[in-house]
């Protein structure tokens, strides 16, 4: 938060408080204790105002504004909550459910409900399936679950760990999260820090260990699991 | 499928590097099933390398130690390395019995001199507190020493005679605000992955320029805005002509040298003839080049050096590590954020355990056991006599058991016979001993040596504090309980400490009656000044502190020396250049030097038994294309690798990181110990051995 000292008056759900000039509307909101639901934004990468879900309405404004990334300004009044608002957070939250995967998703789902959202609201939606990518000993990347927040990309690149992996590729509603050229993870620049996995907000990347549980393996069973298809790889005739 | 619930999450200190990153460990049905960093705390603000995040699941490995364990054939001479199968299980009371039997008649009929002692940078500092308590209080003697001896030994030598203080002076939260650095002998994406981010972040977003001063191409070099690359060895030129640059430009900082620097004027007129004309000459780096670095770091306004093992781990190591504070202190780079003398640590409590009293010489907090004064205040606070005469280092207690005059080890969470040079000797050297005592969580290439062993709690199930590289003490918790019969290293030095007291102690005993690491913090810090500000409560309720912090009000240090050093004034100190031990001929023609991958760690203990293993499975070498080509080795082909002491086979990674005429190895690979290479020749004044220079052949297979 940018302060040199100025204040500003600004108006929040009726409250007028003061906040430090050059602050987003989500700092600001923060500071009124009042608060706005987040998928893309994460403390650690850089907000871009994708999801649009941390919306609010500013008085005299035509459009619904991105509290991430929207500075505050003198006089502002702002409803965090109206009718409006919640109809775009609702709708956002639905189109997402009918086309991803949101079944790890345990604050999305929280949404859902507290925004009366119907997974079902567009029922000729098609759902993104690809297939699971078991590429690595380390992460797997489950695209279906995937709502495209860009929070893996950034902490790749220059919010946490300078690699440059990751990347955008495609345009709408085929554009996706990838590696260059779509290259297996092993043969990227990728240094398996799982940066990326951390800030994952659906699991769309998860810890292998993780998953292989879940699926009710134990240790000793993932070690034999790998051991074993390592074994066939190399009666394949694949030299190690 | 639902998503797996974590029943517990504990917070914990990553047990790889000595960054020491703050962990959140993921416990389902006691197993670690996640791990993830906090974003809002120090060290690491939640970043992670590929170690930390997945690299913990050897805490759950089926080899870990269950039981203890005593040698079916103890006391045959000459002994045998044997696997698991010359071992018997043993219980407690019997392995501690006769470990303390032992011990015991050792001392009683050689003195306690006659017993070698290896403490752990793997260990917790009360673990390690009360391993020297036990030897220096109980056996008598000051034989205790660790790794460190192998890593940073000529840091610490160099810099205590420069400025007469040896650990990091900065802390890794300055990085990101780097004006200027300095990297040379580290490959830092790899070593010290989560520093290497701090430091990219400098330069990508803070616009900081790089200097890189190494003979590999490694990843730092692509951040590099110069890249010197000397030849092996040839470092302490390098470093003596940007030295002469800045003193003939007169670049440096008058000030800070007239009022916080002695010895100037010899040290100025010892430069001549140091030119970066003669040091290209020595190092094939350009004259030019030598300048521009010299000009760069010394013309900024702040300036840091971050150094690793190429600059230590030589013979003339010690000289290095002086060349680089020669420079920092005529050019005022100290006691300021973004300055600094930076040796970065390699293991998870490296700096905790030499400052916990795990060193020949000195007590907790480097308080010299030579010193009559300091010696009445522990011979005070143990309740006995103390031994007045400084112990021996790792390779000297090596050569003393060579001699006869060592007759037996006790080794603590360490693996000399993967990392002490020239295995060969070593391996003879144990097979001659009466007694080997050994503790750990694995069966390794040592314990094939023991004659017993007892199984220890990992750090993922012990209280305890980790010092990282930047003197943060910082807390580890129990997350999931220790396998089988195993029990955290204080609480079995604790108890072999009482049954070796009733047999050989005096009246009254050192004290070994703890009921928690807490307590026994306590009594370390109690005893040693720059901790007694630190608590394991206080250490909770701030994450971690930086020592010296001296009382419970003061805010901890992370920058050293803002008013004055240690030893008073900064010492500049003339140095002469001389070459390596061992240089490539026609029957070796080229130069092999060690080092570690980012997915492996040291002896391959843990990350050996990790997943990391699969992505990283075999001992590689490698080896400039057009090297590779005139002897007609392809990539990914295995070949034999040949020095002087012996041989290994090893893959080859064609590659032109390593440049013309060298070859580099990793040393995880105990089936192809890079130390099987190496030579035993060692810094004179550090006792370091040379893991990165000598000569070896490459042959196909």
């Amino acid at each position: 938060m940018s302060n040199n000292g100025n204040t500003i008056n600004i108006t929040i759900n009726g409250n007028t408080l003061s906040v430090p000039t050059g602050i987003t509307l989500m700092e600001a909101i923060a500071l009124a204790q009042e608060d706005v639901p987040v998928i893309c934004y994460h403390e650690a990468t850089t907000s871009e105002g994708l999801c649009r879900q941390c919306v609010v309405e500013v008085e005299g404004w035509r459009i619904l504004a991105p509290a991430c990334i929207t500075p505050v300004s003198e006089g502002m009044v702002l409803e965090t909550d109206s009718e409006r608002v919640t109809r775009a957070r609702r709708t956002i939250l639905e189109m997402l459910a009918a086309t991803t995967d949101l079944s790890h998703a345990p604050d999305l789902q929280a949404q859902m409900h507290t925004y009366n959202a119907d997974p079902h609201r567009f029922p000729d939606a098609v759902a993104r399936a690809p297939d699971l990518v078991d590429d690595n000993p380390f992460f797997v990347r489950d695209y279906a679950k995937c709502v495209m927040c860009w929070r893996c990309v950034q902490a790749c690149g220059e919010d946490l760990q300078f690699t440059y992996a990751l990347s955008t590729g495609g345009r709408g509603y085929h554009s996706k999260i990838s590696t260059f050229f779509d290259s297996p993870m092993p043969e990227t620049t990728c240094v398996f820090c799982g940066n990326c996995v951390a800030v994952c907000p659906t699991d769309a990347l998860r810890s292998k260990t993780e998953l292989l549980m879940e699926q009710g393996l134990d240790y000793d069973q993932i070690r034999y699991k790998k051991r074993k298809a390592q074994k066939d790889l190399d009666a394949g005739g694949r030299t190690q | 499928m639902t998503a797996i619930k974590a029943q517990e999450v504990v917070r914990s200190t990553c047990p790889y590097c000595g960054v020491g990153c703050q962990v959140d460990l993921f416990i389902k049905d006691e197993k670690i099933f996640k791990v993830e960093a906090p974003f809002e705390v120090a060290p690491n603000f939640g970043r992670l390398c590929v170690k930390g995040r997945f690299g913990f699941d050897f805490v759950h490995h089926p080899s870990r130690l269950t039981r203890p364990l005593i040698r079916k054939n103890i006391g045959e001479s000459p002994r045998k390395a044997v696997g698991m199968e010359g071992f018997r299980p043993a219980s407690w009371e019997e392995a501690l019995e006769l470990a303390a039997e032992k011990l015991s008649a050792v001392a009683q009929q050689h003195g306690g001199d006659a017993i070698g002692t290896f403490c752990s940078a793997k260990a917790s500092n009360e673990d390690n507190y009360l391993f020297q308590k036990f030897v220096r209080g109980v056996l008598k003697t000051n034989n205790v020493d660790h790794c460190a001896r192998l890593c940073h030994a000529a840091s610490v030598a160099g810099l205590t005679i420069a400025i007469g203080s040896s650990a990091m002076s900065n802390s890794i939260a300055e990085m990101k605000n780097l004006e200027v650095f300095i990297v040379t002998g580290s490959n830092t994406s790899e070593t010290h992955p989560v520093i290497s981010t701090f430091l990219r972040e400098a330069v990508v977003k803070n616009g900081a320029k790089l200097i890189v001063i190494d003979p590999r191409g490694i990843e730092m070099t692509q951040y590099a805005t110069h890249w010197l690359q000397q030849k092996s060895g040839t470092d302490v030129a390098v470093f003596q002509a940007m030295a002469h640059t800045i003193v003939t430009e007169k670049l440096y900082n008058a000030s800070f040298v007239e009022q916080r620097v002695e010895n100037f004027e010899t040290y100025s007129a010892s430069l001549e003839g140091c030119t970066p004309e003669w040091a290209e000459k020595i190092s094939g780096v350009p004259a030019e080049k030598i300048r521009d670095a010299a000009r760069l770091y010394a013309n900024a306004g702040s300036a840091a050096i971050y150094w690793g093992m190429g600059i230590s781990q030589s013979v003339h190591g010690t000289d290095n590590a002086i060349s680089l504070a020669n420079l920092a202190l005529l050019c005022g780079h100290l006691g300021r954020p973004g300055t600094g003398l930076n040796p970065l640590r390699g293991q998870n409590n490296v700096q905790g355990c030499s400052d916990s009293g795990g060193l020949p010489n000195v007590f907790p907090g480097y308080q010299s056991v030579t010193d009559p004064g300091t010696r009445n205040k522990f011979e005070a606070a143990w309740h006995g006599e103390l031994n007045p005469d400084a112990g021996l280092t790792t390779m000297e207690m090596v050569d003393a058991a060579e001699a006869d005059s060592i007759k037996a080890f006790f080794i603590m969470g360490e693996n000399p016979m993967m990392s002490e040079p020239d295995l060969r000797h070593a391996r003879h050297v144990m097979e001659s001993l009466e007694f080997v005592l050994v503790q750990d969580i694995f069966f390794n290439e040592t314990g094939e040596y023991a004659d017993i062993i007892f199984p220890a709690a990992s750090f993922a199930e012990k209280d305890g504090t980790f010092t990282n590289s930047d003197r943060r003490v910082q807390l580890i918790r129990p997350a999931v309980p220790a396998p089988g019969e195993a029990r955290p290293d204080w609480e079995i030095l604790c108890d072999l400490a009482k049954r070796v007291e009733k047999k050989i102690g005096g009246p009254h005993s050192a004290g070994f009656e703890f009921t928690s690491p807490a307590e026994v913090w306590d009594e370390m810090a109690g005893l040693t000044p720059p901790f007694q500000g630190i608590t394991h409560d206080r250490i909770l309720l701030e994450h971690g502190v930086h020592w010296p912090c001296p009382t419970p009000d003061h805010p901890g240090t992370p920058y050293l020396f803002e008013e004055s050093f240690p030893s008073g004034k900064g010492h500049l100190t003339p140095l002469e250049y001389n070459p390596s031990a061992e240089l490539p001929d026609d029957q070796y023609p080229f130069m092999l030097s060690t080092g570690r991958v980012l997915y492996h760690w040291h002896g391959g203990t843990l990350t050996r038994r990790s997943k990391l293993d699969d992505i990283y499975p075999n001992p590689t070498v490698e080896i400039h294309p057009q090297d590779a080509e005139k002897l007609g080795v392809t990539a990914g082909e295995w070949i034999k690798l040949r020095s002087r002491r012996g041989e290994i086979r090893v893959k080859s990674l064609v590659t032109e990181r390593s440049p013309v005429g060298m070859v580099f190895i990793p040393f995880h690979f105990a089936e192809a110990a890079a130390n099987e290479l190496t030579l035993d020749a060692r810094d004179p004044k550090a006792k370091i051995p040379d893991y990165k220079v000598c000569a070896v052949s490459v042959e196909k297979i």
